[in-house]
C-alpha cells in the first residue's frame, strides 16, 4: 500500500503544551474556550468582543481568536489563554475582556489582578500550565483540546493531525501498527479495559468481505464528559484515530455512534468529516494510497445501553438497543454480523500519538498494567473540577487535593465514586489507593469511563448509592432477569432504608441480591449496576444499619429522617414560609416566632427554598 | 416505560402526513435508517403522532409492532406532543451531588408542571434528564438551548418565573 502521497498534512511537530501556539509563531493568539460549559457561560460573545477590538485596532495581520475545545477547568469559565507564554485568565466577563484586549494591544503585559490565583489572597498564577489544576497533567489525548480551532482543518494539520495516518498508510503494514498498539499496552478507555491490540488483531483475523470499525461515542455515564470535550475540541484526533485503526484491521466503513444530548459535538464531527474528506484524508484512495474508508455519524436516541457494543450494533442496524449474548463477539460477528470493531472515543484519540511516537513512549507511561494516560472526569464538592488527563497510577488523594484543591465546602472530603453508575464508592480511609485498573478492582471500584465524583460529608452515602441503582435500574433494557427484577428489587429495599423503613436483613438482602444480579446478567449494564450499592455498604455498612436501626441520617439528606427547622437568629418573621406550605404545617405571626410542627410536615423543602434569609435548615 | 394515555382529543386535528414525504426518501435505501428517519419525522412534527408511526411503517415495509418498540425504547422519542419551552434538569451525578433535587422541586413547584409531563397550554414540558455534559457548572437546568448554570433553589424560581413571564408575552 504504498503510493505517491500529497503533501496535504505539514510535518509532525512535537506534540505541543496547551500554552503553544497553533498556527504560525508571527501569529499572537488569543484563544477563548468554546467548549460547552464555557459557551454556556457566555464565551462567545466574549470572543466576540476579541475579534472586534482587534479589528478596530486594525492589528488582524499579527493577532488572531481562536474558539478552541475545552481546556479543562470548566468550573472557572469563561477560560481565556493567551499568547505564547499561555497567559490563563478565568472567570473572563465583558469589562475584564475589554481590560485583557487592552494590554494585548499596548505591550501584552498581563493584567495582574485578573490572573489565576488559588485562593483570593494567594499570589497570581499567570501561566495556564503552572495553575496547580494543570502542573501534573500529561495531555496526549487532550493534546489539542484548548488549543487549536476545532472547525479548521487547517489548525488540526498544522498541530500534526494525520502525520500518523500518512506515516501509517505508506510507511507500516497493518500487523506492524497492531504490533505498535499491542506493545503500547493501551486498554480500551470505555470501561471494560480490553486490549486495544488484541481487539484489533482479532477484527484483523476475522474472516469478512466487508469490515466496520466504529466509534463508540455514546457517553452515558452521568459525571463523566471527556469524550465530549475530545469530539468538540480535537474531532480530527478520533477520525485519525478510526483510519488507522480501519487500516490496521482492514475496515472500509464505520460509524461514530454519538449521544444526542451532544449536540455541538456532532455538528464539529459533521464539519470534520467533511472537511477531512475534502481533503482526501478520509473517503476513497486516501492520499492516493489506495486505501479507502468512509465514516458516517449516527446520533443515538438516548439509551444508556447503547454504550454495550452489542446494543450499539442493535441501535445503528435501526432496532431497540437492546444486547446480546457473546459470543459471537462483534469482531467476529458485528454490525450487520460483519466483523466490527468498536472501540472508545479515548482510545482512539490515543492512537496517532502512539504511531507518532512509539510503543515504548506511551508504555513508559503509566504504572503496572496500566499503561499511558487517562482523563478523568473530576467532579462534585471539590474547588477545582473539570477534565484532568494524567499517568495512570496517581492515588485518589492526589487527583483530589493536588489537582482539585480538596473540598469545596467546609465539610471534609467523605469519598469519591469512580466510574460512574458501573462504578464503585471509595471512603477517604482508601485515598492512597493508585488509579489503576488493578488496583481499583481489588477495592471494588473500577477505572470506567473517569468519572470522578467528589462528595463530602452532607453526601448520605445510602441515598447516594440509590441515585446510581435509580440510574441504571431506569435504563436497563429489561431484556434479561437479573438486570430486569433484580435491580428493581435492590432499588425497592435501598429506597425503603432511605425512607425509614428499612427492615432488619435488609443489608444481607441487598448483598445477596446484588452479587447474583453482577453474575447472572446478559451485559456489563447488569453486571456492574449493584457496584455502587456493594461498595457503600462494604465501606459505610453503618450508615445502613443507622438508617435501618435508628431511623437517622447523618447527613440530613433523607428528607423522611430529617426535619426542618427555624434559626429563631435568622428569621426575620416575614411569614412567607408559612404562606407557601402546602400543608399548613408553619404557625406563627408577623414579628413573632415560627414554629414548623414535624408531625403534620411533608418535608417538602418549599419553605426553606422560599425563605429569603436561610432561616431554615435540615436537621 | 412511559405510560401513554389515551390522546385522541389531542390528536384530533388531522396530521400532514405529506411533510413525511423527503424525510422517508432521503433514507429510502439505507436499511438500518429507521432511527434517523424517527428523529427526522420528530423534527418535523415535534413528536411523533401515531399516524406518522404507521405511515413509517407502511413505506419502509416494516411491521408497525417494530416501529413502535423503537419510538417507545429510546427516551428522545415523544409519542405525545411538547411544549413549546422544554425545561430540562440535569440529574447527572455532579449534579445531583450539587442540589438537583431541590433545584427540581423548586422548579415544578413554580412551574405547575410535573416532570416528565407538558403543561395543558403546551407552554412547557419539565424534563429530568441524565448527565448534560456541564459538569463542571454543576447544578444545571437547560431550557431550550440556553444552559443555566450553578443553579440554586431561588435562582431555579426566579429562571422559572421569568419563563412564564415570556410564556405569557
Amino acid at each position: 500500500m504504498t503510493g505517491p502521497t500529497p503533501a496535504t498534512p505539514a510535518p509532525a511537530p512535537a506534540t505541543p503544551t496547551v500554552g503553544a501556539p497553533a498556527a504560525s509563531a508571527a501569529t499572537y493568539e488569543v484563544r477563548v474556550c468554546a467548549g460547552s460549559g464555557c459557551v454556556a457561560n457566555g464565551s462567545l460573545a466574549i470572543a466576540e468582543r476579541f475579534e472586534t477590538a482587534i479589528a478596530e485596532a486594525d492589528a488582524g495581520e499579527s493577532m488572531r481568536v481562536v474558539k478552541t475545545g475545552c481546556h479543562g477547568l470548566c468550573a472557572q469559565g469563561p477560560v481565556v489563554v493567551v499568547g505564547e507564554d499561555g497567559i490563563f485568565y478565568p472567570a473572563v466577563d465583558l469589562d475584564s475582556a475589554d481590560r485583557i484586549i487592552d494590554s494585548v494591544l499596548d505591550g501584552r503585559k498581563p493584567v495582574e489582578e485578573l490572573l489565576f490565583r488559588e485562593s483570593p489572597d494567594g499570589p497570581p498564577i499567570a501561566r495556564y500550565d503552572d495553575v496547580p489544576f494543570n502542573a501534573r497533567q500529561q495531555r496526549i489525548v487532550l493534546r489539542n483540546c484548548g488549543v487549536i480551532d476545532p472547525e479548521s482543518l487547517d489548525d488540526a494539520l498544522a498541530c500534526g493531525d494525520y502525520v500518523a495516518l500518512r506515516t501509517a498508510l505508506t510507511t507500516q503494514t497493518p500487523e506492524q501498527i497492531i504490533e505498535t498498539v499491542r506493545a503500547s499496552g493501551l486498554r480500551g478507555r470505555g470501561g471494560a479495559g480490553f486490549s486495544t491490540g488484541l481487539k484489533w488483531q482479532l477484527a484483523r483475523d476475522a474472516v469478512g468481505d466487508l469490515k466496520y470499525m466504529c466509534c463508540n461515542a455514546d457517553e452515558g455515564d452521568p459525571g463523566a464528559f471527556m469524550d465530549r470535550a475530545v469530539l468538540e475540541g480535537d474531532p480530527h484526533a478520533v477520525l485519525e484515530g478510526m483510519a488507522i485503526a480501519a487500516y490496521a484491521i482492514g475496515a472500509s466503513a464505520g460509524y461514530v455512534y454519538v449521544r444526542a444530548e451532544y449536540p455541538l459535538a456532532v455538528r464539529r464531527l459533521r464539519k470534520a468529516i467533511a472537511d477531512a474528506e475534502a481533503a482526501n484524508l478520509l473517503g476513497d484512495d486516501i492520499m492516493g494510497t489506495g486505501f479507502s474508508y468512509h465514516v458516517s455519524i449516527r446520533e443515538g436516541a438516548g439509551a444508556f445501553v447503547c454504550g454495550e457494543e452489542t446494543a450499539l450494533i442493535a441501535s445503528v442496524e435501526g432496532h431497540r438497543g437492546m444486547p446480546r449474548p457473546r459470543p459471537p463477539f462483534p469482531t467476529t460477528s458485528g454490525l450487520w454480523n460483519r466483523p466490527t470493531c468498536i472501540n472508545n472515543v479515548e482510545t482512539l484519540a490515543n492512537i496517532a500519538w502512539i504511531v507518532n511516537h512509539g510503543a515504548e513512549a506511551y508504555s513508559s507511561i503509566g504504572s503496572g498494567t496500566s499503561k499511558g494516560t487517562k482523563v478523568f472526569a473530576l467532579t462534585g464538592r471539590i474547588r477545582h473540577s473539570g477534565l484532568v488527563e494524567v499517568p495512570m497510577g496517581l492515588t485518589v488523594a492526589e487527583m483530589v487535593d493536588d489537582i482539585g484543591g480538596g473540598s469545596s465546602t467546609t465539610l471534609p472530603t467523605k469519598a469519591v465514586q469512580i466510574g460512574g453508575p458501573s462504578g464503585g464508592c471509595l471512603p477517604a480511609s482508601h485515598f492512597d489507593t493508585p488509579i489503576e485498573y488493578d488496583a481499583l478492582a481489588a477495592v471494588g471500584a473500577v477505572v470506567g469511563s473517569g468519572g470522578l465524583v467528589v462528595v463530602d460529608e452532607s453526601t448520605c452515602m445510602v441515598a447516594f448509592a440509590r441515585y446510581f441503582l435509580a440510574f441504571t435500574q431506569d435504563e436497563s433494557c429489561g431484556k434479561c432477569v437479573p438486570c430486569r427484577i433484580g435491580t428493581k428489587r435492590m432499588l425497592e429495599i435501598v429506597t425503603r432504608i432511605t425512607e425509614g423503613t428499612g427492615k432488619p436483613g435488609d443489608i444481607e438482602e441487598l448483598e445477596r441480591l446484588g452479587n447474583a444480579v453482577r453474575s447472572a446478567s446478559l451485559c456489563a449494564l447488569g453486571g456492574t449496576a449493584p457496584n455502587p450499592v456493594l461498595t457503600t455498604i462494604r465501606y459505610f455498612r453503618e450508615e445502613y444499619e443507622e438508617h435501618i436501626r435508628d431511623k437517622k441520617c447523618r447527613a440530613h439528606a433523607c428528607a423522611a429522617l430529617s426535619n426542618y427547622l427555624v434559626v429563631d437568629e435568622k428569621c426575620k418573621s416575614c411569614g412567607i414560609c408559612k404562606k407557601n406550605c402546602p400543608v399548613s404545617a408553619i404557625s406563627g405571626e408577623p414579628k413573632q416566632r415560627y414554629l414548623i410542627d414535624s408531625d403534620v410536615c411533608i418535608k417538602c423543602g418549599i419553605c426553606e427554598s422560599k425563605c429569603p434569609f436561610d432561616a431554615i435548615i435540615k436537621v | 416505560m412511559t405510560e401513554h394515555t389515551c390522546s385522541c382529543a389531542k390528536e384530533a386535528e388531522a396530521v400532514d402526513l405529506t411533510l413525511l414525504g423527503p424525510v422517508l426518501a432521503a433514507h429510502a435505501h439505507d436499511q438500518g435508517a429507521l432511527i434517523p428517519v424517527l428523529q427526522q419525522a420528530q423534527e418535523v412534527y415535534g413528536y411523533l403522532p401515531r399516524e406518522v408511526l404507521r405511515e413509517v411503517a407502511e413505506q419502509r415495509e416494516t411491521p408497525f409492532s417494530e416501529v413502535y418498540g423503537v419510538a417507545t425504547f429510546y427516551s428522545q422519542f415523544y409519542l405525545e406532543p411538547r411544549g413549546r419551552t422544554i425545561v430540562r434538569i440535569c440529574h447527572g451525578t455532579a449534579c445531583h451531588v450539587a442540589g438537583a433535587p431541590e433545584v427540581t422541586s423548586a422548579i415544578v413547584d413554580e412551574l405547575g408542571v410535573r416532570v416528565g409531563e407538558t403543561a395543558d397550554d403546551l407552554s412547557f414540558t419539565v424534563e429530568a434528564v441524565a448527565c448534560v455534559g456541564c459538569c463542571g457548572l454543576a447544578p444545571v437546568v437547560v431550557t431550550g438551548e440556553q444552559v443555566h448554570g450553578q443553579m440554586t433553589p431561588l435562582a431555579a424560581r426566579k429562571l422559572a418565573k421569568q419563563l412564564r413571564r415570556e410564556a405569557t408575552q
